[in-house]
């Protein structure tokens, strides 16, 4: 046995360790922090929905006549129904978009999915509401009038609550004619950390009913903006003319109100009116990074979906069938993989040995690359898996049978051995391509229309076989090596040992 | 000395014998439902549901609420036990959906969905098409493997379409046995079908790689010995191995088929049905249909029917 061989033992030995350590299934993960470096990442197997139950929905643009589909409107479209499908509270939901005009839902384990189904589909209701002197925090469901009753307006506040109101002389400072359109006003969001004195909210937000002040439909235009002194980002939005209307009323009476900016019931933004804003056009100024900004802007535009979708495709699996089809296949690849295991003993002996623990390790590798990849396991994927068990042990009958040929020739046993994996070697690899091969374009083509089922096969089968060619070979021969070291050349005689 | 290449014919005929049935089944299933094959919703588009009921139930019945709605061509089917029953439909709204299923509990007592499956009939266009295209696109770059894999071997090509002849064989018995399976047991193609397909495909051609990588080792050592001879010794010397690696496979199948989950069994099926045939037809057809080519058989034979009775 050769330095080389040792060290490949040692270093065999420490991957079966680790495999084995991300296999248990107890593995707690990896947490470390040490000063920059920060790992933070659960090891578990992530099973698919045929598995845990849970659905599927493919959603496809169906644009009205003349309106195009582009890469934007798809990317708002696949956000927004990002952000419904958050507001659902599944546990690890994927939006994912595919093709060119479609996107993926996943909501593992949904109990309810019409409900689900509804809520990402329905057309978003954008609002400008007023909250009175209340900042309502970003992120907050609030009821407003116009979504209970269908009354909007401008509010006309009682002065009894609004003490530094009345007939405004704030008014007359925005009446001058203006060079710049919209810098006519501005609504500041009060930053988070400012605690402004507020009249404590009597009744929660999610109790009371807000008013509305004007939709989204009143909305014309809405861009993201830098500020000509302090270069920080703010958004400039346009309304129609009678948004306008509506607008200039509802300020002028307002000053030092909020203004809570509401899409589908979840406040967004919530600014404090600084002047009336009479000509419908106006900017929302506040210490927002860039990126919130623009987000901002597509919801303002966008508070509906910019394209109609339809669901074109829908997969449902219920709980109870996944955790059967998990129970099942746990049987049936255990029986499956202890056949395999005892033919291998049976036929060739200390070989055979060798190669079931082999089998073991490669076993242990692939199970924990799905759980490191991370590999989202399915039924076919399971089966994939199991059939690359099959394929790890065809490269060892391979060298063994060539082996035993060699053996049978008269050659020395260690000279067979190292035949028997040098000859074997270019079968393996060429019938190992061709199934790498087949694996790809199964991938593609599952991914072409979203049969996750496809890709879970063609993923653990790739990654199957590209183990096998590892352990089956380097493992084995391995093995054999340091066998051969132990025993030498008169193991040659101990024919039942080698099956020959 | 066992000798395959000398018995080619007769292997041939056993192939012919298989896959003629299932050519068969293909042609009363292209008359009964216009296509060879039974298709799924995966292609045609629609809806499937499996639900479980807490007392048995008549298909039947459950059927009458479908028709009612005006799902005429609504099929349900038991599956595990008489509480389950498969139902297949046009596609459905969700709203008729809910409908439907409140009145199946108002009949038959409380259910549950086990799986709901809906496509619309778009996506089975489109699921069709790439469906080709994966399986011609298979086939291209196993032959362009192939011939670069054995370059160096006179008559490269030969070994390439000899090859792809073997995997045609295993794509029409597995095919043809799924198409007398829908005939008898209405099993229909789904994706996962033309998974198994193409993992046939692959299986195949690694199972006659095998053999000819044999035959390109032994052709050099063995040089004035007639090309059959040293060919049924190519053959032979892997024979262990083809048949060793094929049990391995079908023990892990097998017990898939029997202990895995009920949705499985399909694609299972056409996996063992498939893997057998990639050994068959590699030991029995790929390889003597390599020896019938080197001896220009196929020619004499159309020498012979062009009315020059053989003599040789």
């Amino acid at each position: 046995m050769q330095q080389r061989d040792v060290s490949l033992l040692i270093a065999i030995v420490l991957l079966t360790l680790v495999a084995a350590w991300v296999v248990n299934p107890n593995n707690s993960g990896i947490h470390i922090k040490a000063g920059p470096l920060v790992i933070d990442r659960d090891i578990r197997i992530h099973q698919g929905l045929d598995l845990q139950g849970g659905m599927e929905v493919f959603l496809e643009a169906d644009p009205a006549e003349g309106q195009e589909v582009t890469t934007e409107t798809m990317q708002v479209a696949k956000s927004i129904v990002e952000k419904r499908v958050n507001s659902l509270g599944v546990a690890e939901p994927l939006v994912q978009q595919a093709g060119g005009n479609r996107i993926i839902v996943q909501l593992p384990g949904v109990a309810d999915p019409e409900h689900a189904i509804s809520t990402f589909q329905q057309t978003g209701l954008l609002e400008f509401v007023d909250a009175g002197l209340t900042r309502l925090p970003v992120g907050a469901r609030i009821k407003t009038s116009y979504h209970e009753t269908g009354e909007v307006g401008p509010v006309v506040p009682t002065p009894v609550l609004t003490p530094t109101e009345g007939p405004s002389p704030t008014a007359t400072a925005t009446q001058e004619p203006t060079a710049t359109p919209t810098a006519t006003a501005a609504l500041s969001p009060t930053p988070q950390a400012d605690l402004t004195p507020t009249v404590q909210p009597t009744p929660t937000p999610a109790e009371r009913i807000f008013h509305t002040v004007m939709t989204g439909k009143d909305l014309k235009a809405a861009v993201v903006a830098l500020d000509d002194l302090t270069k920080k980002p703010e958004i400039h939005f346009q309304l129609t003319d009678e948004g306008a209307k509506i607008f200039a009323a509802h300020t002028a009476a307002n000053v030092g109100r909020y203004l809570a900016i509401v899409l589908d019931g979840e406040v967004i933004s919530c600014p404090v009116i600084e002047t009336a804003i009479p000509e419908g056009s106006g900017r929302i100024t506040g210490d927002f990074p860039l990126s919130e900004a623009q987000s901002i802007v597509i919801q303002l535009r966008y508070g509906a979906l910019p394209v109609p979708l339809k669901i074109i495709s829908t997969r449902q699996v219920g709980p109870t069938l996944g955790q059967d089809s998990i129970r099942r296949s746990t049987t049936a690849g255990i029986i499956g993989v202890i056949i395999v295991l005892t033919f291998m003993l049976v036929y060739y002996r200390l070989p055979g040995v060798l190669a079931d623990i082999a089998l073991v390790i490669y076993g242990l590798v692939s199970v924990s690359l799905f759980k490191l990849i991370p590999v989202t396991l399915t039924l076919p994927g399971i089966t994939g898996f199991l059939l690359s068990v099959g394929m790890a042990v065809d490269a060892n009958i391979l060298i063994f049978e060539r082996m035993k040929e060699e053996l049978r020739r008269g050659r020395a046993l260690k000279a067979s051995i190292e035949a028997g994996f040098a000859r074997a070697w270019t079968s393996i690899r060429d019938s190992n391509i061709s199934t790498l091969i087949t694996c790809a374009i199964l991938w593609g083509f599952g991914s072409n229309f979203g049969a996750s089922v496809v890709q879970g096969f063609a993923v653990t089968l790739f990654i199957g076989v590209a183990v096998s060619m590892f352990t089956a070979v380097i493992v084995t021969r391995t093995l054999m090596r340091f066998a051969f070291a132990l025993g030498g050349e008169r193991l040659r005689e101990v024919h039942w040992l080698l099956g020959a | 000395m066992l000798d395959i290449v000398g018995k080619r014919y007769w292997f041939f005929l056993i192939s012919a014998l298989v896959i003629i049935p299932g050519l068969i089944a293909m042609m009363v299933s292209m008359a009964r439902f216009g296509t060879p094959l039974r298709l799924s919703i995966d292609f045609t588009g629609g809806a499937l549901m499996e639900l479980q009921f807490q007392q048995p139930v008549a298909p039947g019945d459950v059927r009458a609420v479908f028709v009612a709605h005006d799902y005429s061509d609504t099929m349900v089917q038991t599956t595990v036990d008489q509480r389950t029953v498969l139902v297949r439909s046009k596609p459905l709204d969700s709203a008729t959906k809910v409908l439907i299923q409140d009145e199946l509990r108002e009949k038959f007592g409380p259910l549950t969905e086990l799986r709901y499956e809906f496509v619309g009939p778009t996506v089975g266009r489109e699921v069709t098409r790439s469906a080709a295209l994966a399986v011609l696109a298979a086939a291209g770059a196993i032959i362009m493997y192939l011939i670069f894999a054995f370059r160096s071997v006179p008559n490269a090509i030969r070994y390439g379409i000899c090859a792809v002849a073997a995997m045609i064989h295993d794509i029409l018995v597995a095919v043809g046995v799924f198409s007398i399976l829908g005939l008898a047991l209405g099993w229909e193609v789904d994706a996962l079908f033309l998974t198994a397909i193409l993992t046939v495909i692959g299986f195949s051609v690694q199972d006659t790689i095998v053999v000819f990588d044999r035959i390109r080792e032994n052709i050099p050592k063995c040089r004035g010995e007639p090309f059959e001879l040293v060919v049924n010794r190519s053959l032979l010397e892997t024979l262990h191995r083809s048949l060793a690696t094929q049990l391995n496979a079908i023990f892990v199948l097998i017990a898939i088929f029997f202990f895995g989950g009920a949705t499985m069994k399909q694609f299972v099926t056409v996996l063992i049905v498939g893997l057998l045939s990639g050994t068959y037809s590699s030991i029995c057809n790929a390889v003597p249909l390599l020896v019938v080519w080197e001896k220009n058989e196929i020619g004499q034979f159309f020498a012979r029917l062009r009315g020059r009775p053989a003599q040789a």
